[in-house]
């Protein structure tokens, strides 16, 4: 692969990333989160696999794939099953209207590009100029995490959150050691199944998935 | 041998729960668990005794697996803390299993999950690698949260979503963390062992420092958020009240502190980075933090098992002033702390599970003169309060006084003084609610609501009340003399780079 068109690979699968985020702030429909999820998926497993073909690094292509087939078919699977006897497709009524979703997601990409300004001046190669765009997919992970009130979404938010800080990692050093990789792939996947079984939970003993209905607890 | 000692507490537990999956939630299997806790404990004994035997800077090295002084230190937290909470379990499942609250099958993955659970704070400790240290630490997340819903009552479900969702959250934070540090330690070496703690601390100096602060934050409000640090607290009283008493006594006596232990070896590393100012103010500001809000919740509470939640929160924020404060007397005492706080909080939430059992009720209003209603629980209600709240002999009590010395020693009297005051009106409020359950005219008909006659027989038997009676014994016999414990104590601190 050329210098050049391994940038653009590069560039495109980091905007990638961010704009499937920024979709998923935009939609209201469970459904189709599921679905972006799923793109998102596919372009987080495109850096490892763009960055091992441009260091001609096998183990790293290996990872992508097996990142590709986690995040981008395995775990929106797992999310999907919470779609199964949901009775309303649908947010509930939103904390946070989409205009001005789409505004703090401005502001959050904007922050991003700030603080990570020492990670870029540290080693600055195309890779790590890409990192504030996952860096914002963090962000915004934590924005869907306190805005949506539906469990689907709320397991969505987390997942950005992840795939951010995967992206992260394979920017700025190429991925974490495979020991860590593994285990912190298990970890994410074994976290989704469980919020999936009590998803199920509670919508048998709620009837719906409304998290606003947690309400049980409290001081 | 030394490659055995660090195996074996983390092959025990792993054993167990083989075991408990196989053939199902019976004494046998359950005893399985308890020697599981105690293979862990003697573990930790035989490390420090070999780490205590070479002198400082000692470890013990197995391939990935490491143990120092502070390791060895967490381990007989984890092994005596567990020890106990295994041994209540017994009388806890086959409690449950004859009142009907609970099926085999949920037994079962009970027993298989808590055995997990010690597993994955075992390697939490034991790993030389910070990714994987972060791993277990997010394991532990994940084997609990069945533990924290076992009674799939809407509140338990309510806590458990909470509690994955919060801790995930915060958890990732810290993953964010150490990937920075990851990219800090490749930039300055090579990228071999680049996450290994002690390459880390080789290398603590040459770090870049810009990327060092990030990764810094990042870290100490992840691993934060498992201690129920502010501002990632909130999961803690929701998880501890609905979690069954044993888990909630593994869970405040143990997960919390082998959190901080993580902490610990975090703020190693970036005091050599960033200079002794960087994560003191950090610790400093979310430990007071902490200290106010548990304090102030604990005032008004109504409910007593989130009475101790709160408490936990309390001595979380009183480590954090004591790791601020960094010199070896304060991380000493820090230790003493962890230990005699998980045993007492041990005793505690053992002694609250058997009440709630009794009474049906987690109110504090609904228990009233327990003390003459069921000497046994309330004798062993009014001991774990006394050892928790610091008064002597109690070996809180010691471990107090060592940490609010050497925070004066390291000059923060202001946020000593500040300390104090929040832990006094902790301690009012906690004796007052005591006060109000222990003494007084007894409730009617303490069985009234629902326990009936099984609950008092598995109350008053004596199994049930030994790991009460030895986890006060222990408590109050370090308080008197750490023995050994001392020389082992200061070893860790001064591994942790504590000035004397």
């Amino acid at each position: 692969m050329s210098e050049t068109s391994y940038v653009t690979v590069l560039d495109l699968a980091a905007g990638g990333l961010l704009l499937s985020a920024v979709l998923v702030v935009w939609r209201r429909d469970l459904a189709a989160l599921v679905r972006l999820l799923s793109w998102q998926g596919v372009a987080l497993a495109a850096i490892p696999v763009t960055l091992g073909a441009h260091l001609h690094d096998a183990a790293l292509l290996g990872v992508g794939v097996g990142v590709g087939v986690l995040r981008a078919v395995v775990i929106p699977r797992v999310v999907a099953r919470l779609l199964l006897h949901e009775g309303s497709p649908r947010e509930t009524e939103p904390v946070l209207n989409t205009v001005s979703g789409l505004l703090a997601v401005a502001v959050l990409t904007a922050l991003a590009y700030a603080t990570s300004r020492s990670l870029v001046a540290l080693d600055p190669t195309p890779a790590t100029h890409a990192i504030p765009l996952a860096l914002a997919v963090v962000l915004i992970g934590i924005l869907v995490l306190v805005t949506r009130r539906r469990a689907l979404s709320q397991v969505v938010g987390l997942l950005l959150l992840d795939n951010g800080i995967a992206a992260v990692a394979f920017l700025a050093t190429a991925g974490v050691p495979l020991v860590v990789e593994l285990g912190a792939s298990l970890d994410v996947l074994l976290a989704v199944l469980v919020l999936q079984l009590l998803g199920d939970r509670m919508r048998i003993s709620f009837g719906g998935t409304d998290l606003g209905e947690l309400r049980e607890l409290h001081e | 041998m030394g490659a055995g000692l660090l195996l074996a507490p983390l092959l025990a537990p792993l054993l167990a729960a083989t075991v408990a999956a196989a053939a199902g939630w019976r004494r046998g299997t359950g005893l399985v668990g308890v020697a599981a806790a105690a293979t862990i404990l003697l573990a930790g004994v035989g490390l420090a005794a070999r780490v205590m035997g070479s002198g400082p800077g000692a470890v013990v090295t197995a391939g990935m697996l490491r143990a120092d002084p502070l390791a060895a230190v967490m381990l007989i937290v984890i092994g005596a803390v567990a020890l106990l909470a295994t041994w209540a379990g017994l009388d806890y499942l086959d409690g449950e299993l004859a009142g009907g609250q609970t099926t085999p099958a949920g037994a079962r993955r009970y027993a298989v999950l808590v055995s997990l659970f010690l597993a994955t704070m075992v390697l939490a400790v034991l790993a030389d690698n910070l990714g994987v240290v972060w791993v277990s630490v997010e394991a532990t997340t994940v084997s609990t949260a069945f533990l924290v819903g076992h009674r799939r009552t809407r509140a338990a479900i309510e806590a458990s979503w909470k509690y994955v969702v919060v801790c995930s959250v915060g958890i990732g934070l810290a993953f964010l963390g150490t990937v920075l540090a990851y990219f800090a330690s490749t930039r300055a070496g090579s990228p071999s062992g680049a996450l290994d703690l002690s390459i880390l601390l080789a290398r603590a100096p040459h770090l870049d420092p810009g990327v060092m602060r990030l990764a810094g934050g990042l870290l100490l409000l992840g691993f934060g958020t498992k201690v129920g640090l502010v501002p990632f607290h909130s999961w803690l009283a929701d998880a501890h009240s609905q979690a069954p008493a044993p888990v909630s006594a593994l869970m405040s006596g143990v997960l919390l502190s082998v959190a901080f232990s993580v902490l610990l070896r975090v703020k190693q590393v970036l005091d050599l980075s960033l200079g002794a100012g960087f994560f003191r103010v950090g610790l400093l500001v979310m430990g007071l933090l902490t200290l106010a809000v548990a304090a102030f919740l604990l005032v008004g509470q109504r409910d007593y098992k989130r009475m101790l939640a709160y408490s936990s929160l309390e001595h979380m924020g009183l480590l954090a002033l004591a790791a601020a404060a960094g010199t070896r007397l304060a991380v000493a005492a820090l230790l003493l702390h962890v230990l005699a706080h998980g045993l007492g909080k041990a005793v505690l939430f053992v002694t609250a599970g058997q009440l709630q059992h009794v009474t049906g009720s987690t109110a504090i209003r609904d228990v009233t003169g327990l003390l003459s209603a069921n000497p046994v629980l309330g004798l062993s209600l009014a001991g774990g309060l006394v050892a928790l709240l610091g008064l002597p002999p109690f070996a809180l009590f010691a471990s107090e006084v060592g940490i609010v010395r050497g925070a004066a020693a390291a000059h923060l009297i202001w946020p000593t003084a500040l300390a104090l005051v929040l832990v006094l009106v902790a301690f009012g409020a906690l004796a007052r609610h005591a006060l109000a359950m222990l003494l007084g005219e007894p409730a009617p008909d303490p069985g009234a609501s629902g326990a009936g006659p099984v609950g008092l027989a598995v109350a008053s038997g004596w199994a049930a009340r030994l790991p009460m009676v030895l986890g006060l014994a222990a408590c109050l016999a370090l308080g008197i003399s750490a023995g050994p414990l001392t020389g082992l104590l200061h070893l860790a601190a001064a591994g942790l780079g504590a000035a004397s």
